[in-house]
C-alpha cells in the first residue's frame, strides 16, 4: 500500500499563517481533505454493521467497503458480532477523494432560522401584539400529525410547536374542518396567518382543497388584506404556492422552529421603508 | 429498594406528609368530577370487555357504532350497557355484535327500561362484562405464572428498550432481538397522532407513522412472540404501550385483556400536550387505572415532559408535584405502590456547573419520596445534539445516576437521539454502555452518602419545598376544582388548558343519577360476576 496517485494531486503547500490582528484575508486553497493529525493526511473514521457473522471474511468485507469507499489504506480497529448475524465495525483510513470548494453550491432558505426567543422578541418588538396562527386539517383529512407536529406545544424533532412561542396566540381547529367553518374563525380571531395540513388525501385532493381554500379567503376579505396562507403536507410540490393561491409551502420533515421563523419573515420582518 | 432502612437524604418526614397531603387535597375535586361523568371512550372500554370486538368495512369499530347510537336514541347519562342489555333481552338482536352491526344502520330501537326491566337487563349486562374482567384476572394469573417459571431480570434497573417501525411483523423480530441483546421490557412506541383518533383501529397494522398502532391484535402478536423469546432467555419480558389520548379506557382495557405488562398512563400529559379537554382526561383516567390496577399493569408517568418542554433546573419542582399528584390519582384508582412507574428525567443543560450532583439530588428526592415505587429513569433528549460522542458520553452519566439512585425501570438512551432512528448498532453500543455502568457502579448504592447539609441534600430540600409551594399555590386556586382552574391557567409548563375547552369535550357526559356500569362497579368492588 503505497501512496496513492492521487496525493501528488495535494496542495501540499501549507495555508498562509493568519498574521496578527487586521491582517488581510488568508487565503485558502480550494482543494482540502480531510484532517486527522495532519495537513493533507485525509484520515476519516466510519462506523458501519454489515449483516454476517463475525468472522475473518467478514473483516475482509469491511476492508472491501472501505476500499470502495475510498478509504485507502483503511485500518479495521474495531470489530465486534452483534448477536449470530451482524457485526459491527470501526474503521480509519484515508480518504482518496478530493474537496474542491469552488463546486460547493448552498442552497439558502429565503429566511434566517431563528430561536424561540428571537421569535418572540421580533414579533414583541415589530408587530407589539401578539402573532395570530389559525390552524387546521381540511376536507376529509383526519390526520392531524402534521398540524400538531407545528402547532402542538410537544413539537416535532425535538423542537416545541408553535403554543410554546409566547408571542403566537395559537387556534388549532383540528381535523376536517370546513373551508367557511375556517374562514368564520380566521376572521374572529383576526389570524395573521392561517396554516392548513393535507396529510392523507386520496388522488389531488389536497390540490383541490388547498385552491379550494384560497379562493374562499381571496372572496372573504378585502384585497391585500388576506392572511397569510401557509399550507402543509408531504404531497405538494415545491414551487407551486402561486398555483394554489397560498404564501407558501411546507414539506415533509418541517419543524415547528423553521414555520415560525417564516412567519416572523413575512409578517413581521425588519423591514425600514415601511411607509408607503 | 432498600433507601427506606437509611434514608439517604435528610427529608424532614412532616415536610414530605405535608405535601401528600396537599397533593391529597388538590386531587380530590377532581376525583368527585370523574366520579359524576362518564366518557364515550369509557363506555367503549365496558363493551369491550362483554367482548365487542371489530370493524366495519370503513374500518369504524363496532363499539363505537353501538355507542354512538345508543347516544343518539338515549343518551349515555344512564350509561351504554343498560339500553343495550335491555335491547338484547327485547330480542332486537342474537347478540351483541349483531345488535352493533343492526344499530350502525338505525335499524335498532333503544329504549331507557323501567322497573323490574332496568333490574334484568342490569343483570345480564353486569354478567356479560365480567367475562372480560374474568380475562382479565385470568391473564394476571398468567402473568404470575409466567414470571415465577422464567424469573425476573437478575439486575435493577430494568431495562427499558424503544421499537417503532410502523410495522408489527417488523417489530416483532427487533424487539425479539433487543430482548435478547439484553432488554427486559420492550416498549412499541405508538403512530404519531393515535392519541387523537377517538378509536381504536382494528387488527394488525403494517403503516404507522414514527410508531406502530395500538390495536388489540398488534398486541397479542407481540406478547406471544416474546412469550416464546422469554421461554428461550429464561426471563420473562415484559410489554409495554401506551395508555393515553382520547382512547385511554379502551386501550387499557385491551392491555389488560391481552397481557401486556407495563402501560404509560400520565394523569396530565394529555391535557398540557395533546390539548385534549382536561375533564375527560380525568374521567378517562381514572377508568384506566382502575384496570391497570386489576391488570397487574405497572404504569409509567410522564413527567420528563415537563422538562422537555420547561428548563430542568427551574422546573424541577413540577416533576415532584406531578409525581405526587399521579401517585394519589394511583392509589384512589386502586393501584399500589409496586405499580407506580412515576417517571423523571436526565435533562439539565450540560453546560451547568455542577449539573450532574444536582440530577443526583433530583433523583434521589423522587427515590426516597416513593421509597417502593419503581421510579422510570429517563435519558437525556434535550440536550443530544447529534454529537454522539458527547451523546454518548452523557448516556453514561445518565446511567450512572440510575445506577447510584435505585432506579426501577431505566429507559435506554441512544446517542443517536433525534439524529435517526437507532441503528442496530446503536442499540448494541446503548446497552454496552448499561451494563458497564452497573457492572461498575452498581454496588455505590453502598458508599454513596451525601453529607447533611451538603450541594445534594441541601438542592433536594430546596426543590421539596418549591414543590409544596406550587402545591399550595394550587389548592388556594378559586372554585370547586382549583386543580383545574391552575390547569386552566397555565401552572404547568406554559400551558392554558380551560375545562371548558379542547379535543374529545363533546364525548364527556354527566352520569344521571341511575348511571350504571357495571365494569366500574365491579373494578371498585374487586368482585368478579
Amino acid at each position: 500500500m503505497s501512496a496513492s496517485t492521487t496525493d501528488s494531486a495535494m496542495p501540499l503547500e501549507p495555508m498562509p499563517k493568519a498574521g496578527k490582528q487586521g491582517a488581510p484575508a488568508k487565503r485558502q486553497p480550494d482543494i482540502i481533505r480531510p484532517y486527522g493529525d495532519t495537513t493533507g493526511d485525509g484520515m476519516v473514521q466510519v462506523s458501519f454493521t454489515l449483516p454476517v457473522p463475525h468472522d475473518k471474511r467478514a473483516e475482509g468485507a469491511a476492508l472491501q467497503l472501505a476500499a470502495k469507499m475510498g478509504l485507502e489504506p483503511a485500518l479495521l480497529v474495531h470489530a465486534k458480532p452483534m448477536g449470530p448475524d451482524f457485526t459491527f465495525f470501526v474503521v480509519y483510513g484515508s480518504a482518496k477523494h478530493l474537496v474542491d470548494l469552488r463546486e460547493v453550491t448552498v442552497v439558502e432558505r429565503e429566511f434566517p432560522l431563528l430561536s424561540p426567543t428571537e421569535v418572540n422578541k421580533a414579533i414583541k418588538s415589530r408587530l407589539r401584539r401578539k402573532l395570530v396562527v389559525v390552524g387546521a386539517c381540511i376536507g376529509t383529512d383526519a390526520h392531524t400529525v402534521g398540524i400538531d407536529a407545528i402547532l402542538n406545544i410537544k413539537g416535532f424533532a425535538g423542537e416545541k410547536g408553535l403554543e410554546y412561542y409566547r408571542e403566537v396566540k395559537v387556534v388549532n381547529l383540528g381535523a376536517q374542518v370546513l373551508v367557511p367553518e375556517l374562514v368564520e374563525r380566521a376572521r374572529a380571531e383576526k389570524a395573521d396567518a392561517v396554516m392548513v395540513s393535507q396529510v392523507v388525501t386520496q388522488r389531488d385532493a389536497h390540490i383541490h382543497n388547498t385552491t379550494t381554500m384560497s379562493a374562499a379567503f381571496r372572496e372573504a376579505y378585502p384585497a391585500g388584506q388576506v392572511p397569510l396562507l401557509v399550507v402543509g403536507g408531504p404531497r405538494f410540490e415545491e414551487g407551486s404556492a402561486p398555483k394554489l393561491g397560498v404564501d407558501r409551502i411546507f414539506g415533509r420533515g418541517t419543524t415547528p422552529g423553521e414555520v415560525a421563523s417564516y412567519l416572523v419573515h413575512a409578517l413581521a420582518a425588519p423591514t425600514t421603508k415601511e411607509k408607503a | 429498594m432498600s433507601s427506606r432502612a437509611k434514608p439517604l437524604l435528610d427529608l424532614d418526614p412532616a415536610t414530605v406528609r405535608q405535601a401528600r397531603a396537599l397533593a391529597r387535597k388538590a386531587g380530590r375535586p377532581v376525583v368527585k368530577l370523574a366520579q359524576s361523568h362518564t366518557t364515550v371512550s369509557v363506555e367503549r372500554a365496558t363493551l369491550r370487555l362483554a367482548g365487542l370486538s371489530g370493524a366495519d368495512h370503513e374500518r369504524v369499530p363496532w363499539v363505537n357504532h353501538l355507542v354512538d347510537a345508543v347516544r343518539a336514541e338515549v343518551g349515555l347519562e344512564h350509561g351504554v350497557t343498560t339500553p343495550v342489555y335491555d335491547a338484547l333481552r327485547r330480542g332486537e338482536a342474537p347478540d351483541l355484535l349483531t345488535l352493533a352491526q343492526k344499530a350502525a344502520s338505525g335499524s335498532v330501537q333503544f329504549r331507557l327500561p323501567a322497573g323490574r326491566e332496568t333490574t334484568r337487563a342490569q343483570a345480564l349486562a353486569r354478567r356479560e362484562v365480567s367475562r372480560g374482567i374474568r380475562t382479565i384476572d385470568k391473564q394476571r394469573a398468567n402473568r404470575d405464572r409466567l414470571i415465577t417459571r422464567h424469573g425476573d431480570p437478575e439486575q435493577r434497573p430494568w431495562i427499558y428498550l424503544i421499537v417503532a417501525t410502523g410495522d408489527i411483523y417488523e417489530d416483532i423480530p427487533q424487539a425479539q432481538n433487543a430482548a435478547r441483546e439484553g432488554a427486559d421490557i420492550i416498549a412499541v412506541i405508538r403512530s404519531t397522532g393515535q392519541s387523537l383518533l377517538d378509536y381504536v383501529p382494528e387488527g394488525a397494522t403494517r403503516e404507522g407513522y414514527a410508531g406502530t398502532y395500538a390495536t388489540q391484535e398488534n398486541f397479542r402478536l407481540m406478547r406471544a412472540a416474546l412469550d416464546e423469546t422469554s421461554k428461550e432467555l429464561g426471563r420473562y419480558i415484559r410489554l409495554t404501550n401506551y395508555a393515553s389520548g382520547l382512547c385511554m379506557p379502551e386501550i387499557a382495557t385491551l392491555a389488560g385483556l391481552e397481557r401486556l405488562d407495563m402501560m404509560l398512563n400520565d394523569s396530565m400529559y394529555g391535557i398540557l400536550f395533546r390539548d385534549i379537554n382536561p375533564i375527560r382526561t380525568f374521567v378517562d383516567q381514572r377508568f384506566s387505572r382502575q384496570i391497570h390496577a386489576r391488570a397487574g399493569i405497572i404504569i409509567n408517568t410522564g413527567e420528563d415532559n415537563y422538562l422537555t418542554t420547561a428548563d430542568a433546573v427551574e422546573a424541577a419542582h413540577t416533576v415532584t408535584v406531578s409525581q405526587l399528584l399521579n401517585e394519589y390519582f394511583a392509589k384512589e384508582a386502586g393501584l399500589e405502590d409496586w405499580q407506580l412507574g412515576l417517571g423523571h428525567a436526565f435533562e439539565i443543560n450540560p453546560e451547568l456547573p455542577d449539573s450532574f450532583r444536582m440530577e443526583l439530588a433530583h433523583a434521589l428526592l423522587a427515590r426516597q419520596l416513593f421509597p417502593d415505587a419503581p421510579l422510570k429513569w429517563m435519558p437525556p433528549t434535550k440536550h443530544m445534539t447529534g454529537d454522539v460522542f458527547r451523546g454518548y458520553l452523557l448516556d453514561g452519566f445518565f446511567n450512572l445516576v440510575g445506577a447510584m439512585t435505585g432506579q426501577g425501570i431505566l429507559l435506554v438512551g441512544m446517542m443517536t437521539e433525534a439524529v435517526v432512528t437507532p441503528f442496530l448498532s446503536d442499540r448494541d453500543l446503548a446497552l454496552q454502555n448499561v451494563r458497564y455502568v452497573l457492572n461498575a457502579a452498581g454496588g455505590l448504592t453502598e458508599d454513596f452518602h451525601p453529607p447533611r447539609d451538603g450541594f445534594i441534600q441541601t438542592r433536594a430540600r430546596q426543590v421539596l419545598g418549591d414543590a409544596i409551594d406550587l402545591l399550595t399555590d394550587i389548592t388556594q386556586e378559586p372554585g370547586k376544582a382549583p386543580l383545574l382552574e391552575a390547569i386552566a391557567d397555565g401552572t404547568f409548563g406554559l400551558m392554558k388548558r380551560p375545562a371548558d375547552r379542547g379535543k374529545g369535550l363533546d364525548g364527556v357526559v354527566v352520569r344521571a343519577d341511575d348511571y350504571d356500569n357495571p365494569a366500574t362497579t365491579m373494578l371498585e368492588e374487586g368482585s368478579n360476576r
